[in-house]
């Protein structure tokens, strides 16, 4: 069984622990762009969000022990109504009210088997009751009044990338979305509250701390202490310690605050690790050389760890979802738009290559 | 259908009643539900890098789908060349 997935703008690659290193075996959807995985460990099943470009948005299921993949309705958006117009605040063109991507997939709460959340560009959060069966929209987010002041971040459109469910109760989640802030539920989705405290350099200074236009490049929750929530921003670095509700900025990271992943240590709410570019205008290493930068005392202090890494002409970028750890917090996955997958086994201390000749990677995902 | 779409989906030649392209497709659907999603998105809309042809010309109405068809006509459906 794969202990961690891999998806690839060409495929799903699982990757299997043997004898010292660890074993990329054959792919799935071979060709086709695989935006979000996830292995819910509550039933073993796996699940894969591809985007076949020409033939839209797919999602695949597998059941666990099944060599065979489920095609499944993807999840989709209700017609819109007639006579509302709905536009990007920037571009003023049309937001559609198609599914263009499925950008993640999460189990929900342990006492919900078979339930997940899915979120997608352009912007909605949709739900299954049914192991990704059948999907329905979150309309109260989707009808959030503030979603006019959304707008897309690389992609044309707002998309919901991360979704971080409270383990200790099933009605409190918390979304992040690029760019239309992080968004807080504590009654199962039926009403939403803006997170505050983010700051986005990218807009004018009297809209910089808007909430609703912050963009969030990735959130991730501690699951033994759910207060706490690291999130690596467009902007620079932030964490919360109450449950996401409120973000207080970490600054002085080096060699950057700049990057997309982020991933929380799952037991030490005072763990968590970056994957640092040199800044928006140049997403690249700094100085060429490839680090995770890890902070032990709750953001007071980082160190950079490349042992392992290329430390000299190395031009790889780390999207959000290619920074991934374990449900022990001692294993970490790291992958690159160049193709390159690096595991480390020791809380990030060293590394080791799994492969340089992927294609590029927009996720992994340990098997939970 | 288009070859390259084979590989994801079973998207046979058939023969099919309709008065447009749109009645045709409809048509073809009805009997291949699984291939509905790959050509038309949730709304029924043509998918952007999707291109129909009739009788060897592109379609004139992307948005309706509204061209007449005739009893022996053929309709093809391709992708547009795009990616990398």
């Amino acid at each position: 069984m794969a202990d961690l997935l891999v998806g690839t703008r060409k495929g799903l690659f699982e990757i299997e622990r043997q004898g010292g290193g660890y074993r990329l075996g054959a792919p799935s959807f071979l060709a086709v762009p695989v935006t979000a995985v996830l292995h819910d460990g509550r039933d073993g099943t796996t699940y894969a969000g591809l985007d076949h470009g020409h033939y839209g948005v797919k999602l695949q299921r597998r059941d666990a022990g099944a060599g065979e993949w489920e095609e499944l309705a993807a999840p989709a958006y209700p017609p819109q109504p007639e006579g509302t117009v709905d536009v990007d605040p920037n571009r003023r063109d049309e937001v559609p009210w198609t599914t263009q991507m499925i950008w993640s997939l999460e189990a929900a709460h342990p006492h919900r088997p078979g339930a997940l959340w899915a979120g997608t560009i352009p912007g909605g959060l949709f739900r299954s009751s049914d192991r990704g069966t059948t999907w329905e929209l979150v309309r109260a987010l989707w009808d959030e009044p503030s979603r006019a002041q959304w707008m897309g971040g690389g992609f044309d459109h707002p998309g919901l990338h991360s979704v971080c469910v409270d383990p200790r109760s099933a009605e409190v989640v918390l979304v992040g979305i690029s760019c239309g802030g992080t968004w807080r539920t504590e009654d199962d989705g039926a009403s939403w509250t803006v997170s505050t405290g983010m700051r986005a350099g990218f807009m004018p200074p009297d809209q910089a701390e808007n909430p609703v236009v912050q963009d969030p490049h990735r959130l991730a929750r501690c699951a033994s202490a759910p207060d706490v929530v690291w999130c690596q921003h467009h902007s620079g670095v932030f964490r919360s310690t109450d449950g996401g509700a409120t973000f207080s900025e970490i600054t002085d990271i080096e060699p950057s605050t700049f990057g997309f992943g982020v991933a929380a240590h799952p037991h030490d709410p005072d763990t968590a690790w970056l994957a640092p570019a040199i800044a928006d205008e140049a997403r690249v290493p700094v100085d060429g050389r490839l680090v995770v930068t890890r902070t032990r005392d709750g953001g007071e202090s980082w160190e950079a760890l490349g042992r392992g890494l290329p430390d000299r002409d190395a031009y790889h970028l780390v999207y959000r979802h290619a920074l991934d750890v374990d449900a022990n917090g001692e294993r970490l996955a790291l992958a690159s738009t160049t193709g390159s997958l690096w595991v480390s086994e020791d809380a990030g201390e060293s590394w080791a290559r799994v492969s340089a000749d992927l294609p590029p990677i927009a996720c992994v995902r340990w098997r939970s | 259908m288009t070859k390259a779409l084979q590989r994801h989906v079973d998207a046979p030649p058939a023969s099919v009643p309709g008065a447009t392209v749109r009645g045709a497709l409809d048509a073809y659907f009805a009997a291949h539900p699984a291939v509905r999603s790959y050509v038309l998105d949730e709304q029924g809309g043509l998918r952007k890098h999707i291109t129909v042809f009739l009788n060897g010309e592109q379609i004139a109405d992307r948005v309706g789908m509204t061209d007449p068809v005739g009893e022996d006509d053929e309709i093809h459906v391709m992708p547009a060349l795009s990616g990398g």
